[in-house]
Parts: C-alpha cells; sequence; structure tokens
C-alpha cells in the first residue's frame, strides 16, 4: 500500500464537503436526503482509512455499524417525506413552514 | 507507481466529480444516479484499503437497496419537476458554498497537522490484521467486543420499519355504527333533508 494515508481522508473530507453544502444549497427534500447519505459515506471512508492506519480493524466495525443506521434512517426519513408529500403535494422544504415562527 | 495508487488516482477524480454532479444536477432522478456512481467508487476505496467485506456490504446495502429505495420513491412520488432556484433567504447559496470552502479548508489543515501527507498503513495489513480473511477477522472483533451494540442495531432495525409502516399509511377513520346503518339502508343512506329535496 503505497497511497498514503491522508490522500484518502482528503477525498472523505472533499465528499463531506460537497454533502453539507447540497444540504445547505438544494430545496428538494429528496436531494437534500441524497446529501445527507454523502456525507455519512465520507465519515464511512474516514472511519476505514484510519482503521487501515492504525491497523485496527474497530474502524470497520464503526463504519459497519454506520451502515446500519443509515439504512434505518433512510427507511424512516423517506416514509417522512411520502407522508408530508401525500398533505402537501410537493417535495420542496419550503412548503413545509408550519412550524415557521 | 503502484497499483493502488493508479486505482485511487483513477476513481478519486470520478468519486468526486459525481458528487458535484450530483449537486448540480436539477432533476432528482439524475441526482441519484449520479450517487450510486460515487457509492461505487467508495466500495472501490474500501477494497483498497483492506476492508473487503465493506466492499461487498457498500455495493449490496448502499448501491443496492438503499438507493432503489431512493429511486422507488422519487417515481413514486413522481418529483420529476425540476425544482425552483427562488432563495427565500437572500444570498443564502454563495454563503452556503464559502463556508463549505472554508470546512473543507480546515478539515484538510487538521489532517495535515494531525496525521501528515506522508503517513502510510502498516505493510502487513492483509497479513496480521486481517489473519484468515477479512469477513473472519471482523467478525471476531463485532461478536467478541461489539456484540451488544450488535444486538442494539437489530432492535433499532425493527423500530424504523415499524415506524415506517406506522408514518406511510394512509389514515383512514374507522366508519361508526350510524355511517355503516345509513350505508346499508335501502335508500343509500340519504339524510332526512335529502330525501325532501328528492321530487
Amino acid at each position: 500500500m503505497n497511497t498514503p494515508i491522508a490522500y484518502f481522508l482528503v477525498v472523505s473530507a472533499a465528499l463531506f464537503t460537497i454533502g453539507t453544502v447540497g444540504v445547505l444549497v438544494r430545496k428538494n427534500a429528496l436531494v437534500i436526503f441524497m446529501s445527507v447519505e454523502l456525507q455519512l459515506n465520507a465519515v464511512n471512508l474516514a472511519l476505514v482509512a484510519f482503521s487501515r492506519m492504525h491497523g485496527n480493524l474497530t474502524g470497520q466495525v464503526l463504519a459497519f455499524f454506520s451502515m446500519v443506521v443509515a439504512a434505518a434512517e433512510v427507511v424512516v426519513g423517506l416514509a417522512i417525506i411520502v407522508a408530508i408529500y401525500r398533505r402537501r403535494a410537493s417535495a420542496n422544504v419550503d412548503d413545509v413552514n408550519l412550524l415557521k415562527w | 507507481m503502484a497499483a493502488d495508487q493508479i486505482v485511487f488516482w483513477v476513481f478519486a477524480p470520478i468519486s468526486i466529480g459525481s458528487a458535484i454532479a450530483m449537486l448540480f444536477q436539477r432533476n432528482a432522478i439524475h441526482a441519484a444516479l449520479f450517487l450510486i456512481v460515487n457509492f461505487f467508487t467508495l466500495a472501490v476505496f474500501f477494497l483498497v484499503l483492506g476492508a473487503p467485506f465493506l466492499f461487498a456490504v457498500q455495493i449490496i446495502v448502499y448501491a443496492g437497496a438503499i438507493m432503489v429505495l431512493f429511486l422507488f420513491v422519487i417515481m413514486l412520488l413522481g418529483v420529476d419537476r425540476d425544482e425552483s432556484l427562488v432563495e427565500r433567504l437572500k444570498g443564502q447559496r454563495p454563503t452556503a458554498i464559502l463556508l463549505g470552502l472554508g470546512l473543507l479548508a480546515e478539515v484538510v489543515f487538521a489532517v495535515r497537522a494531525g496525521v501528515g501527507f506522508a503517513a502510510k498503513g502498516p505493510a502487513n495489513f492483509d497479513t496480521v490484521v486481517n489473519r484468515g480473511g477479512n469477513a473472519q477477522a471482523l467478525a471476531r472483533v463485532l461478536f467478541r467486543d461489539y456484540f451488544f451494540p450488535f444486538e442494539v442495531t437489530s432492535v433499532l432495525l425493527i423500530v424504523a420499519a415499524i415506524a415506517a409502516m406506522v408514518l406511510a399509511q394512509r389514515r383512514t377513520r374507522a366508519r361508526t355504527q350510524a355511517e355503516r346503518e345509513a350505508e346499508e339502508a335501502p335508500d343509500g343512506g340519504m339524510t332526512e333533508r335529502e330525501r325532501e329535496a328528492v321530487p
């Protein structure tokens, strides 16, 4: 393995940043959700890279758990989006302002 | 140049490029397809980093199950219209991109300070840490040290499945006794006033 670990961490940081900007910029709830998935995956990459760097499999186990939590989160989040869409006929987050003061 | 370096320099631009393309795609389906490309490149990174089990899980769970769920919901809702570009908050987009670049610079600086751009992983990772295969080694850690958290995730998945069922069901009110009697009535359940209105 000749690639420095830091390169993977920089790619991970870039993907996390793109995901963050996606959450802040986009208006479609589904695309915002995909950006959150991108962030979770970026963190997984960082965990696996650290696991490789330290010669310890705990990072991979943590990435595995984070995948499970992401799957649960996707299921609940998509159900919420479907419920909102039924009520508002829109997936735009600007239309969901009932709790806005 | 070693094989893993070639793989990295081929897949890193694809990974970041597909993520940026996802960001600029105004159609949700195209965004989802770019995200699938990004997940595949991440799976390749996992393989390079000595995690073949997570490579398989990434493709099966993320690129397979989760993205199919996403595409299914996009098709179900019919959200194929392009989204509006109206800004509710003035200057939100430039500020978000600026803050994002700041975050990136900060994290890269932290990586440089904490890890350094020369640090490489141990060369004997596959023979020592992944002894007997990555899946076996991972199972040793998972079922010895992290057995209880592993069981807790199963509870989490059940709760999530029930929550999805409750959230996504159509709410239909149970019919009252009076309504049921009205439906069974021979005149189609008209009220007194409706019956008078009929000529």
